[in-house]
């Protein structure tokens, strides 16, 4: 069963009618609806079309917190071997918001470090909705400080609405938590490739996107606020969230645009969730690339370039 | 060569215009309703007199405090792209901008400056909260390049007094992104051996504090400063609970090992002097063989000879 957003109920209702007429069929041996259903679905399939052609900002923000987008495990299982994760901050815990460990990609030896929101109830609560908190920053760091010290190269996956605003993190440093992940991205002398899987939300993301390259998959956002929280404070509405999501550019062209994303990654028509093992094998193929790019570069030229990309960043904006 | 004549020339931008206050003006103190005169106010550095207070500073009047004789030189800041995404909300970004400078006199919400504290050399960055929440955009993040980069080449240390609300959202993901900028500058600092101090005012927040105003080589605030990153309303509509007193503040970061100090700012010059000249190897400072702070008279009659 489809979990359907709502701008696409219209779709809902041809491919629900669709269903039935099927449905009706198997229990009714001498209808015969098949042209019928075929008919539907070739109008599904053309309002799907339509509608993705022309995804607004704020959908693509819906687009990117599908429940059935391809998550960071999903990621992980499919595209990288011998995954062997690696636990905790040394500190105070481990955080599940943030997977991440030793692993192979296309044979080479890799650190993998992401974001994970869960996909059901219970593991959603596990991974605390991908809301990661200083240990989970603080166990990304020394992951990316074993990366540099074996030389291995760092792939990281974004997904998150942010970092969680709680109690517990702000007291055990957040913000620093934050800051020194950044600044560990900013000092390794080994490859860092990043993609935007779906959500990059504020800090919370650059902590691991501050990255030699950048990809976005199509439909992922990436945002230094939720059009939710930029509505409430500059419109006093959240509900305004259209319009903030269209003013703060925050999809993949506009991104690249502005130099902060290096690589768009398409979807299949309809977005990632109606074909995940094609997203997923995009994914792959883009990282790729980018480690590819970077595999012949020493660390002294990686951190130099890695530093005037974003000393760099914002010198031009938008055109006009 | 005299230690002052080096300094008279520049002075001009720092020293007129904004103590030109009205001698009657009253400000009620927001904390315990004391009625404040103006002057004794500015004069206390906008710290309440009756129940210690710290009120908003801007960085020009800050500066006039912090510095020897209350001069200083500005650093040049590259402009930015204005209005780099054509944002527009209720209200135009560049209309927003121009009110914010008509309100303040200031360009944008941060000011550089290099000039001597206790005959220590230093550069400093202030930000400005009156300034559109202090927050940090394209011009916040080369402030503080320009800032790194001017203390690299004159050998000095770098001093930096926060205060923002956070990202500025009108420059959308090009504010995000001065984390990461603003990052690249503190490592220069670091990289050629500079201190890096930050002072945490009130309020800091955000990608402001979950960047350059958590790495410093050592960590101040100023009493009862809000530092975080979630503001506490955020927290409590995620969690749904009242949070504990003082959660967030300056002496509950101290507490839970955020922090290095919590300094009142009527002592923040000496320490800084202090700090500095320790972690710069230099001598301890001689107190007392400088003319007090603030002669306003010298300075000011070299430069209309000018
Ligand atoms: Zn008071």
């Amino acid at each position: 069963m489809t979990n359907y957003l709502d701008f696409e109920k219209p779709l809902a209702e041809i491919e629900g009618k669709a269903e039935e007429l099927r449905a009706l069929a198997r229990q009714n041996e001498e209808m015969d609806v098949e042209a019928e259903a075929a008919a539907l679905d070739k109008k599904a399939d053309e309002l799907l079309r339509e509608l993705y052609r022309t995804l607004t900002p704020w959908r693509k923000c819906q687009v990117a917190r599908h429940p059935e987008r391809p998550h960071c495990k999903d990621y992980i299982d499919a595209l990288f071997t011998e995954y062997t994760p690696l636990a905790g901050d040394r500190n105070f815990a481990d955080d599940h918001a943030v997977m991440g460990g030793l692993a192979r990609f296309n044979d080479r030896p890799v650190v993998v470090i992401g974001h994970e929101k869960g996909n059901d109830t219970k593991s959603r609560i596990e991974r605390n909705f991908g809301m990661a908190r200083p240990e989970g920053y603080r166990k990304a760091i020394r992951l990316m400080e074993l990366a540099d010290k074996f030389g291995l190269p760092i792939v990281t996956l974004v997904d998150t609405p942010g970092a969680y605003p709680g109690k517990g993190a702000e007291e055990r440093g957040q913000s620093e938590a934050i800051a020194r992940s950044t600044e560990k991205c900013l000092q390794v002398g080994v490859p860092i490739v990043s993609v935007i899987i779906g959500e990059g939300g504020s800090g919370g993301a650059v902590a691991f996107a501050t990255a030699n390259k950048v990809a976005m998959l199509e439909n992922s956002v990436y945002s230094v606020i939720s059009p939710e929280g930029c509505a409430s404070i500059l419109w006093k509405d959240a509900e305004k969230m259209r319009e903030a999501a269209e003013a703060l550019r925050l999809t993949a062209d506009d991104l690249k645009g502005l130099g902060v994303v290096d690589r768009i990654i398409s979807e299949p028509m309809g977005g990632a969730h109606r074909d995940r093992a094609t997203t997923v094998a995009n994914v792959g193929t883009a990282i790729e690339a980018m480690l590819q790019d970077l595999s012949k570069k020493k660390g002294d030229r990686l951190v130099a370039e890695r530093r005037k990309k974003f000393l760099d960043m914002g010198s031009k904006g938008l055109a006009a | 060569m005299n230690w002052i004549s080096n300094y008279v020339r520049p002075r001009i931008n720092s020293i007129f215009s904004r103590r030109e206050v009205p001698e009657n003006l009253w400000k009620k103190c927001d904390e315990c309703g004391t009625m404040l005169f103006h002057r004794e106010l500015s004069e206390n550095l906008n710290v309440c007199t009756s129940c210690g207070h710290h009120m908003a500073l801007t960085p020009r009047a800050r500066f006039e405090a912090l510095f020897d004789g209350g001069v200083f030189v500005e650093v040049d800041v590259p402009e930015p792209v204005t209005d780099p995404l054509h944002f527009k909300d209720q209200k135009k970004y560049p209309d927003r901008m121009k009110s914010a400078q008509k309100n303040t006199g200031e360009k944008e919400s941060m000011l550089v400056a290099e000039g001597e504290i206790g005959r220590t050399p230093i550069i400093a960055a202030g930000q400005d909260f009156s300034f559109m929440g202090g927050s940090m955009g394209m011009y916040v993040g080369n402030a503080i390049i320009a800032a790194a980069e001017r203390a690299v080449e004159l050998k000095r240390p770098l001093i930096l007094f926060s205060a923002a609300g956070g990202a500025r959202m009108q420059e959308g993901i090009l504010s995000l992104m001065q984390m990461p900028r603003t990052t690249v500058a503190v490592q220069m600092l670091k990289e050629a051996g500079l201190p890096y101090i930050v002072v945490l005012t009130h309020p800091t927040t955000g990608g402001v504090t979950a960047s350059y105003a958590m790495l410093g080589d050592v960590q101040i605030a100023e009493p009862n400063a809000l530092i975080c990153f979630a503001g506490p309303r955020v927290i409590e509509q995620t969690i749904r609970e009242k949070l504990p007193e003082g959660f967030q503040r300056a002496e509950y970061l101290l507490d839970h090992g955020m922090l290095d100090r919590v300094t009142p700012r009527g002592d923040m010059r000496d320490e800084l002097i202090t700090i500095v000249r320790m972690l710069m190897g230099q001598s301890p400072a001689i107190k007392g063989d400088l003319p007090a702070p603030a002669p306003q008279t010298a300075p000011a009659e070299e430069a209309a000879k000018e």
